[in-house]
Order: C-alpha cells, then sequence, then structure tokens
C-alpha cells in the first residue's frame, strides 16, 4: 500500500467527529457495543476525572459507551475506590480468569479486558492523562464505526502550539524516535506509518483483540502493531489525532526499560517470522550504572517480556463468548 | 407562610437525592470549564464551551454578545418573570498556569475551582438538571456565564447586559462556587484603586531623601493607615497587594499599590478616595517620584431590605436544607443588578479550602445541597413569592 495514500486516507483528526448524535445513531443502527478498558496501578489523582468525564458525555449525554471498566494490578493508593465511587466497573486483573497464574503489567490488565468486557470494540485508555477530554474516546471509536475495514485505531497527538505552514517534523516521544521507528524502518517500513505507534490509546474490534497474542511488559503496543499488521495489512490501521496529551514525563532510566521489552518483543517477532535465527537467545537483564561516591555501581533490572496467548485460545474465553462450536 | 412555598421547601430534599444522581454531569462540567483558562478580557474559550453545553441542552437565543457574555434562555411557560442567573467566567490566572483539575472521591481540587469554575458548571448543567427532574417554570430563564467581572473588568459583562438587553429582567440571581451559606442581598459602597509611583529617568540621585519607589510606596501606606475610620457607617480600607523593585541590590524604580476603600456611605467612599488621591500627591511632590492614581472598579452601595420577600424566602429556604446563613454584603455581580433597581441575591453552591490558592478545593457533597437551593429559589421567584408588595 502507498504509505502517503494510507496517510491520507487512514488519518484523521478528532474534530472530524464532533457529531456526537450522529455517531450515536450509527452505532446503535450496526448495534454495536463499545466497551471502554482503564488499565490503572495507583492513579488516584486522576482517575476519578476520568470516569466522570467518560460517564457524563459518553454515557448520559451522548450514549456512546457501553461499559466503563476499570482493570487494577493491585493499586496500593485509593484507585479502586474512587473509580468505583463515581460508577466504573472496577476489577483486580488478578481475580480475572482466576486459574490462571497471575502476571503483573499492564499488557496483562488489557488482555484479560478481552475476556471480562463485552464490547464489539473496545477502547484503551491510559490513566494518567491529566487533560482528559471526550475525543480520547470518540475521535478512537469513530474510524471504526464509520470504516468497516478498519480494525485498529491508535491515538496520536501532533497539534503545534504555532506553525506557519510548509514542512514540519511530526513525531512521537523519545522511544519512539530513537529505537521503535528505526526498528520499524528496518523490518517492517510501512509501520513507519503510524505517527505514535507506543501511544496507549487505541480503539480495537474485539475479533482483532482476541486473535493476537498479548506481551505483558513494555512490548504490549508494538507486539500488536507487528501482529495486526502481518495478519490484515496496513489497511486495517487507521490513527487520530487527538491534541494534546498531557501525562507523566518518564526519566530517561525508565525509558530504558521500556526500550529493553520492546527490543525483546520485536526481536521475538523477528524470530517467529524467520527474519532471525531462532536459536539466538537474547538476555533479559538490562544493565544500568550509577555512581556511589566515586565509584561505579551497575544496577541489574531483569525484565522478561512475557506473553499471554491469543484470548481466543483460552476455554473460559471461548465458552463465554460462545465460541465452543 | 403561603402554602406554595411550603410545597416548595418539601419539594427540596427530593430535589437534592436526585441532583446526587446527576452528580457525574455537574462534576464533568466542572473539570471542562475549570481547565479552560479565562483571564478576565480573554475568557472567549470558555464561553464558547458554555455556550455550546446550552445550545446541546435546547436553550433559546445561544449566543455571545459583544463583550463576550455566553448567554442562553430557558423559556417558560409564559409566565411574566424573567429571572437572570448570572455566574461570572473569568478568573485570576492566565494559560501559563496548570489548570487540570484532579477529582478525588469527596472533592475537587485546581485553580477557581469554586471560584467560579462551579458556578459556571451549576449554570451549564441546570438545564439538563430540570428536565430530568421535570421542573417546568412558567417564567423566562436568562442564563448567563458573565465576561470581564472581576478586577479591571469591573462587571463590565453583566453591566453590558443589563443596559442593553430587551429581555426585561425581573429578578436577579449570582451563583458562586463559593461558600455554600453566603448570601448576600446588598451591596456596600466600594473603589478600587492603583497608586503607582515611577522614578522618572532623569531624577537626581544625589538628591536628600533620594529612596526609590518602594519607599515612597511605604510613606503613602503609612499615611492611608493614619486616616480615622468611622465606626458607623461602616467603612474600611483595604491595602491588597503591592508591587515593586527587581531584585536585592538595585534601588526600585517603580512600585504599585493595589487597595479597596469599602463604605455602607457612598459620599465616604468618595471623600476617602480624595483623601488618598492628595497624600498620594503630596509624597509625590516630597519624593520627586512621578505618580498615577487609577480607579479600577467602583460600587454604589445598595440592595434590597432584609424583609423583602425574595431575601426572606432565600433564607427560609436555606434553612429547610439545613444551610447555616451567613448574611454579608456583596461586592460583586449583585452592584450591577442593584444598581438598576433590579431584586436581587448571590449565593454559594459549596464549602472550600485553600480558597484563592492554586490548590483551592471544594467538597462534591454539599453541591447537591448548594443547587436544590438554588432551584427552590428558582422555583419560589416563579411562582410570584419573591416579587416586591405591591
Amino acid at each position: 500500500m502507498n504509505l502517503n495514500e494510507w496517510l491520507r486516507n487512514n488519518t484523521f483528526h478528532h474534530s472530524t467527529f464532533w457529531d456526537l448524535k450522529a455517531l450515536v445513531e450509527e452505532k446503535e443502527r450496526q448495534k454495536t457495543t463499545i466497551s471502554l478498558c482503564i488499565p490503572t496501578l495507583n492513579e488516584e489523582k486522576t482517575i476519578g476525572k476520568e470516569i466522570v468525564i467518560f460517564r457524563s458525555e459518553l454515557m448520559t449525554r451522548y450514549h456512546l459507551l457501553d461499559e466503563i471498566a476499570v482493570i487494577d494490578s493491585g493499586s496500593k493508593d485509593r484507585t479502586r475506590e474512587v473509580a468505583e465511587s463515581f460508577g466504573a466497573d472496577v476489577y483486580l486483573a488478578d481475580k480475572i480468569l482466576p486459574g490462571l497464574e497471575p502476571k503483573r503489567g499492564k499488557g496483562e490488565n488489557l488482555w484479560k479486558a478481552i475476556y471480562q468486557l463485552s464490547g464489539d470494540i473496545i477502547v484503551y485508555i491510559d490513566a494518567d492523562i491529566k487533560n482528559i477530554h471526550p475525543r480520547f474516546v470518540y475521535g478512537l471509536v469513530a474510524p471504526l464505526i464509520y470504516h468497516p475495514d478498519v480494525k485498529y485505531v491508535k491515538a496520536f497527538y501532533d497539534r503545534p502550539l504555532a506553525f506557519s505552514g510548509g514542512v514540519r517534523p511530526s513525531g512521537g516521544g523519545r522511544v519512539t524516535e530513537i529505537l521503535t521507528r528505526p526498528l520499524f524502518s528496518l523490518f517492517f517500513p510501512e509501520l513507519t506509518a503510524i505517527i505514535q505507534p507506543l501511544s496507549g490509546e487505541y480503539a480495537v474490534r474485539r475479533e482483532v483483540l482476541a486473535q493476537i497474542p498479548f506481551p505483558i511488559g513494555y512490548g504490549v503496543e508494538t507486539a500488536h502493531l507487528i501482529d495486526v499488521y502481518g495478519r490484515w495489512g496496513l489497511g486495517a490501521f487507521a490513527q487520530t489525532d487527538l491534541d494534546q496529551r498531557v501525562h507523566r514525563n518518564q526519566s530517561t532510566r525508565d525509558l530504558g526499560k521500556m526500550s529493553f521489552g520492546i527490543m525483546q518483543t520485536v526481536i521475538s517477532r523477528l524470530k517467529t517470522m524467520g527474519i532471525m535465527t531462532d536459536s539466538f537467545e537474547v538476555a533479559t537483564v538490562l544493565r544500568q550504572f550509577q555512581v556511589h561516591d566515586r565509584d561505579f555501581e551497575e544496577v541489574e533490572h531483569q525484565i522478561v517480556e512475557e506473553e499471554r496467548p491469543p484470548m481466543i485460545e483460552i476455554p473460559e474465553y471461548r465458552e463465554k463468548f460462545d465460541l465452543s462450536k | 407562610m403561603e402554602k406554595g412555598i411550603i410545597d416548595i421547601l418539601e419539594k427540596l430534599p427530593l430535589v437534592q437525592n436526585r441532583i446526587h444522581e446527576l452528580r457525574e454531569t455537574i462534576l464533568a462540567n466542572l473539570v471542562m470549564i475549570g481547565e479552560i483558562p479565562a483571564p478576565t478580557f480573554q475568557e472567549a474559550a470558555r464561553v464558547e464551551f458554555l455556550v455550546n453545553r446550552f445550545t446541546e441542552s435546547g436553550l433559546q437565543n445561544c449566543s455571545t454578545d459583544e463583550v463576550g457574555n455566553a448567554l442562553g434562555i430557558l423559556p417558560g411557560r409564559g409566565g411574566n418573570r424573567d429571572i437572570l442567573l448570572v455566574a461570572h467566567l473569568d478568573s485570576e490566572y492566565d494559560g501559563k498556569v496548570d489548570h487540570s483539575i484532579s477529582v478525588q472521591q469527596n472533592s475537587v481540587s485546581g485553580p477557581a475551582v469554586g471560584d467560579n469554575a462551579l458556578g459556571a458548571a451549576a449554570l451549564a448543567s441546570l438545564p439538563f438538571i430540570l428536565e430530568q427532574l421535570d421542573i417546568g417554570l412558567d417564567s423566562n430563564l436568562v442564563l448567563m456565564g458573565s465576561s470581564r467581572s472581576l478586577g479591571r473588568g469591573d462587571i463590565e459583562g453583566l453591566r453590558f447586559f443589563l443596559g442593553n438587553s430587551e429581555v426585561p429582567i425581573t429578578h436577579g440571581i449570582c451563583v458562586e462556587g463559593v461558600m455554600l451559606g453566603r448570601i448576600s442581598y446588598s451591596s456596600i459602597g466600594l473603589m478600587r484603586c492603583e497608586i503607582s509611583y515611577k522614578v522618572p529617568e532623569e531624577y537626581d540621585w544625589t538628591r536628600f531623601g533620594a529612596v526609590g519607589a518602594i519607599v515612597t510606596l511605604n510613606e503613602v501606606m503609612n499615611r492611608i493607615l493614619e486616616i480615622p475610620l468611622p465606626r458607623r457607617p461602616r467603612t474600611s480600607i483595604v491595602l491588597g497587594s503591592i508591587r515593586g523593585g527587581a531584585g536585592y541590590d538595585t534601588i526600585a524604580t517603580e512600585a504599585s499599590l493595589r487597595f479597596e476603600i469599602r463604605s455602607e456611605s457612598a459620599e465616604l467612599v468618595a471623600s476617602l478616595s480624595q483623601r488618598i488621591g492628595d497624600i498620594a500627591a503630596e509624597v509625590s511632590a516630597n519624593s520627586g517620584a512621578e505618580v498615577a492614581f487609577n480607579i479600577f472598579a467602583q460600587r454604589k452601595p445598595g440592595g434590597i431590605q432584609f424583609a423583602h420577600p425574595l431575601a426572606v424566602h432565600a433564607l427560609e429556604i436555606m434553612k429547610s436544607l439545613d444551610i447555616k446563613p451567613r448574611i454579608s454584603p456583596s461586592t460583586s455581580e449583585l452592584s450591577a443588578f442593584i444598581d438598576r433597581g433590579i431584586p436581587a441575591v448571590a449565593i454559594g453552591l459549596t464549602n472550600a479550602d485553600d480558597l484563592g490558592k492554586l490548590t483551592e478545593r471544594i467538597a462534591i457533597e454539599p453541591i447537591y445541597t448548594g443547587i436544590a437551593q438554588l432551584i427552590g429559589l428558582i422555583l419560589a421567584i416563579d411562582k410570584g413569592y419573591c416579587d416586591e408588595p405591591e
């Protein structure tokens, strides 16, 4: 597929979908249901606001969402209490599919949401967005409602404060520009058209989510893109500009850990695709250094990108969604 | 007490409970309004949001006027009253301040969240609440998010509307986010002024007593504090803020003082202003610094009497909702109504901590009572119980 053509046809701005009444009418005509999943871990400062805005604007005022769920990794603060008090369905990740060995990580929550939530479309929104607005949901859901071929819609954030016209660079965060985009350029050039491959906000059709594996850690977003691309091609993707997203900034050291996890995920895909030999074993320890007094000290981080299999392979899921046949 | 008013009072606990159920709507409006920066004279984005809300709620004549007020009318069934509900939209914080609002289980915090994002959110939510409560009015309800209210704005938004609107407003309610229990139906006389000293370029720093603008200003402040003030009529001078200088080791070439003169007597406000102006000029003559004396806002004293049916019923409504009233004269929008002889009250909706700080925090639970109080007052006016006796 021609990248420029894809960018022209499959890249949207949220303002295109301002008419929520029309969007809800089309959703109801299609008899589609939509679930919102907010994965959390110690997000008491921002979770209340997200629930209040989405419930008021996208459930009460316009019935776009059928379900708002918080899937929590075991917060030590009052995240679950606050979310529940404002009417969200709150689940502890460990209690979903309790027969499975519990794992810790955002990807685990996203994966378990496929089992727990009922919507035909699941939209994932991070809990740490300070400038939350209904557009974060409707901007991602609308391309799925209006474009049947689109299966996976990714957010990007790209409105400059001032622009005089002409050409300007456009891109993602540090890990995207330093790691993910160069890796995609090497192995999956078409995926470079996705402006912010690591953004935590996306809306996906259930049938797609159920058929892809889920790394439980840092690599989940990257894995999704490679796997959906491998199976359905670039045409399955769309992306929506949601203007600005204000969130916590991560330290360079944390981004190092993230990059390490992403590298593991990409390498595992390269092996599966036969691009890299299966005999090559990657290490799972990230080594960073710090200076203590005048001595350099090594700090080791064990980071293993475990993966959950496609949900469709889980018997409980097949039973719940009547797929046993 | 008239039976009709008793009926209204009896309804209010139910209204309060129903408002609780609509909490998300109020809080969502509060967050979305509060996160739009709206320093005085730059309220346009907040105004646009509010007008859109009015339009979505099916109000009529949703519009902005030439000074940037947000307006919408909920038409009544044909009564002869036009009730204006006004909440000021501006705040003291510009766009450089982080306007993020945090919603906790029992409270909401952020800059100016109580004063007056909550007042504006109540207005934005009111049409939806009335619809959900199945409350229809005979009177026309004019909802207005006013611009240019604070500081140098000098209530220009509301003054403009009252001076130019063709809608014959019969009653006014000023909706303030804080504090629940606050009730004002009269205004005190007020004048907000600024004295600025500037040392001219050609200033002779070798002259005797050359001390710079800050010390000059200090001399003025000392002289103001020496002015004897009467107990009756109650009068005060509030020294609100001082600014001046640029660092540790440079004599200040500029300094300014903002202050407010308040009095139950308009004549006293005028004479004190004259006196302070004279002091400023005299000190200027002695020091050689250039002085500027500016008046930014003025209010005349006035308002309705304690026994006016609007004040009486407002207090009854508060009592029925277990709200402890704190009666105080207002210096806000109320005076624009008073200037035009329109009976009006100002009420608050909830309790707050850290008022005026970036961490301003309002309590969620009392908001239901605050809005129930507002609806009770609207109903009492609508049924004619707050009209002036013939």
